[in-house]
């Protein structure tokens, strides 16, 4: 078992003729994940890397039955393919693309929420289930399938705490980014749910960093409905306060959202603190033994 | 994305709120005729730089006369402001706003964030004004409310008596203030802002709110379709290196140590700053060069780097992933010969072929150190930058 996708998922690719979207598709089937179409609004009826191109989400359910969306279109255009998707009636929505506009994601939000739709991101590295289906732009060749669920709010140091967990033979159950936005579609708190329930999950890594409070809420939920062993690396302990780092949702906003406070809370609550980076891997093999 | 106060007041006064009669200045020979056409015999003269705290710092100033309005204009046109937010060279003043005197009976504060926890726009009200909002939130919380607005119905008229209610607003104020909820969300939606705050609104010696001050922060992600705020944009007030770096499409932020830093991602390039102080260095900068460190990329991350003369080695971190890492050693290698790099600079290779991206670098004439692990990588530089 893992959570969100496996051999079962049957993904389409919203954006699919584009240039990243065909790089990281050719790497994704390379993987073994099951892409049935593409949608790409005017390219409808060729054929690309195989399968075929849809005019819109709605046609390509019809004719490929896909449970899953991965989008990789503009930033300028995510709210109308989110949207679209969700209209569609698919339950799964990734989106890769960086540069979301907040108050689409505001709209968007609710409207998924309303549905009942799992939206991964925007601007994250999507989901991967390890020796299953990789729906993202993650490289699947540092993973291994195992037992740690990670969960991430950045791409790179999600790959770093994968690296760390193969090396030492860990590998992964189910690795999610939920993206670097100040409104991501999914919480740590909905992954953390579904990694408690998971039987192939035995820990828990989530990699956080500064900005906004959703590691503070993870912790109070994770003491009191997260019974398996839970380990965090919060990144930007070195960051001055009012700066964006890069990610639009990393600032430390009136004296809120340290590391440091964030480190404080998840301690409180029981979770297990990698101080560096470097010590993730280790740090859960320890809790592990 | 932030705007200069006159800008703030301009967009309010667009969307039908009530703020003072005013005159921006450039110049100083423009300060004495700006007050005549203002009017009346008190002017309040503010400098206009993207910083708080200009209050303390001499930046603002009550005036009853012209000349002293022009006293002021040649005192601060051309300088810098240095307040508590600033950093030590503070921030230039290139226009001053005259203002005509407001006589206040009460000082209120007034904000709008998009609230992270809440998913929706909420406004922050509260009795105490012209003080520092997070201290009153600190000890006195029951004088604020935050106010969600829900999506779909936008502000409501009950949304507007409940918040009248802790701004302690008599019936005419409330009414007022009925009418100035929806042009605020109006403008906050309108031109896609994260932050809009009011500190402070008052109630003047004539019983009517007004808007005194004009704080606005606008969405990066949403500067594509905001032509008019692109227009008020002031480099003068950013970062030099931080507005240059934008323009490349790069991300990056000025520290004050002395290893300069080239990462890709986001969250690895704050790791990788927290894991240089772990080792006992510090860190000249954050720096994301993007997923795909090519070349051209990788040669304007170089340049913006040693612009900053504190630098005394670079550590470059790549987690290559999907693109190759000999091809980025390649890369580097032709960025580092191109900019004519002189100090130091170590390098951590992680990802397909990093063995081979190594040996590239390894055998390269300059003065590179090519790593596979970060430990080592971030030791050694901690090691050079002494």
């Amino acid at each position: 078992m893992s959570i969100l996708v496996d051999k079962n998922t049957r993904l389409l690719v919203q954006g699919f003729t584009g240039s990243q979207a065909t790089m990281h598709s050719e790497q994704s089937i390379e993987y073994g994940t099951n892409i049935v179409g593409g949608v790409t609004p005017g390219k409808g009826g060729q054929t690309h890397l195989g399968v075929p191109v849809f005019n819109s989400v709605h046609e390509a359910v019809e004719a490929v039955r896909p449970n899953a969306s991965i989008i990789f279109v503009p930033a300028q255009f995510c709210k109308d393919s989110i949207l679209e998707a969700a209209d569609a009636g698919i339950k799964l929505i990734i989106c890769i693309t960086e540069g979301v506009p907040t108050l689409d994601m505001l709209i968007v939000k609710k409207r998924i929420d309303e549905l009942g739709i799992t939206l991964i991101g925007p601007n994250c590295p999507g989901v991967i289930t390890p020796g299953e289906a990789k729906l993202g732009i993650m490289p699947g060749s540092i993973h291994m399938k195992g037992s740690v669920g990670i969960i991430s709010r950045s791409g790179t140091l999600t790959y770093e705490a994968v690296k760390q967990t193969s090396d030492l033979g860990l590998g992964q159950s189910t690795c999610v980014g939920i993206g670097g936005d100040p409104i991501p579609g999914t919480s740590f708190i909905d992954v953390l749910k579904m990694m408690q329930e998971d039987q192939q999950t035995k820990a828990i890594v989530m990699v956080g960093e500064i900005g906004g409070t959703a590691e503070e809420e993870a912790a109070e939920y994770i003491k009191n409905h997260v019974s398996k062993p839970v380990i965090s690396y919060i990144a930007g302990q070195t960051a001055p306060a009012g700066k964006r780092m890069g990610h639009a949702g990393a600032i430390i906003a009136g004296g809120k959202g340290t590391a440091a406070d964030k480190i404080k809370k998840l301690e409180e609550c029981g979770v297990h603190i990698a101080e560096n980076l470097l010590q993730v891997g280790a740090k859960v093999k320890e809790v592990l033994s | 994305m932030n705007l200069h106060e006159y800008q703030g007041k301009e967009l309010f006064k667009k969307f039908g709120l009530p703020v003072s009669k005013n005159k921006v200045i450039t110049s100083a020979d423009e300060a004495v005729n700006a007050c005549r056409d203002i009017g009346g015999n008190k002017w309040v003269v503010k400098a206009q730089v993207h910083a708080g705290g200009r209050g303390k710092a001499g930046g603002v100033k009550l005036v009853n006369s012209p000349e002293e309005a022009l006293e002021f204009a040649n005192q601060w046109l051309g300088k810098r402001l240095v307040t508590y937010q600033t950093d030590s060279n503070g921030q230039l003043v290139n226009s001053i706003l005259i203002e005509e005197c407001t006589d206040i009976a009460k000082e209120l504060y007034l904000s709008a964030v998009v609230d992270r926890g809440t998913q929706r726009i909420v406004f922050i009200g509260s009795s105490e004004g012209g003080v520092n909002i997070e201290e009153v939130a600190e000890n006195t919380p029951e004088k604020i409310i935050y106010e969600p607005i829900d999506p779909l119905t936008g502000p409501m008229g009950f949304q507007a008596r409940k918040i009248s209610r802790v701004l302690d607003l008599d019936a005419e104020q409330a009414k007022q203030f009925a009418k100035m909820l929806p042009q605020l969300t109006d403008l906050f939606i309108t031109h896609d802002l994260s932050l809009l705050e009011i500190n402070p609104l008052v109630i003047t010696q004539g019983g009517k709110l007004h808007c005194l001050d004009a704080k606005i922060n606008i969405d990066s992600n949403a500067i594509y379709r905001q032509p008019e705020i692109q227009a008020m944009r002031d480099p003068s007030q950013e970062d030099p290196r931080e507005a240059e770096a934008a323009l490349d499409d790069l991300s990056y932020v000025s520290l004050d140590g002395n290893i300069g830093c080239m990462v890709n991602g986001a969250g690895l390039a704050m790791g990788t700053m927290d894991t240089i102080k772990y080792f006992g260095g510090s860190p000249a900068n954050f720096l994301d060069v993007g997923g795909t460190a090519t070349q051209e990329r990788v040669s304007k991350a170089f340049k913006l780097i040693l612009a900053d003369p504190e630098v005394k080695v670079v550590l470059v971190n790549i987690f290559g992933g999907i693109v190759r890492c000999d091809l980025i050693a390649e890369g580097i290698l032709a960025a580092i010969e191109e900019v004519g790099v002189s100090i130091p600079v170590v390098v951590r290779l992680e990802g397909n072929n990093a063995d081979i991206g190594s040996k590239i670098l390894a055998e390269s004439t300059a003065k590179i150190v090519g790593l596979n692990n970060l430990e080592d990588a971030a030791k050694k530089a901690v090691e050079l930058s002494k």
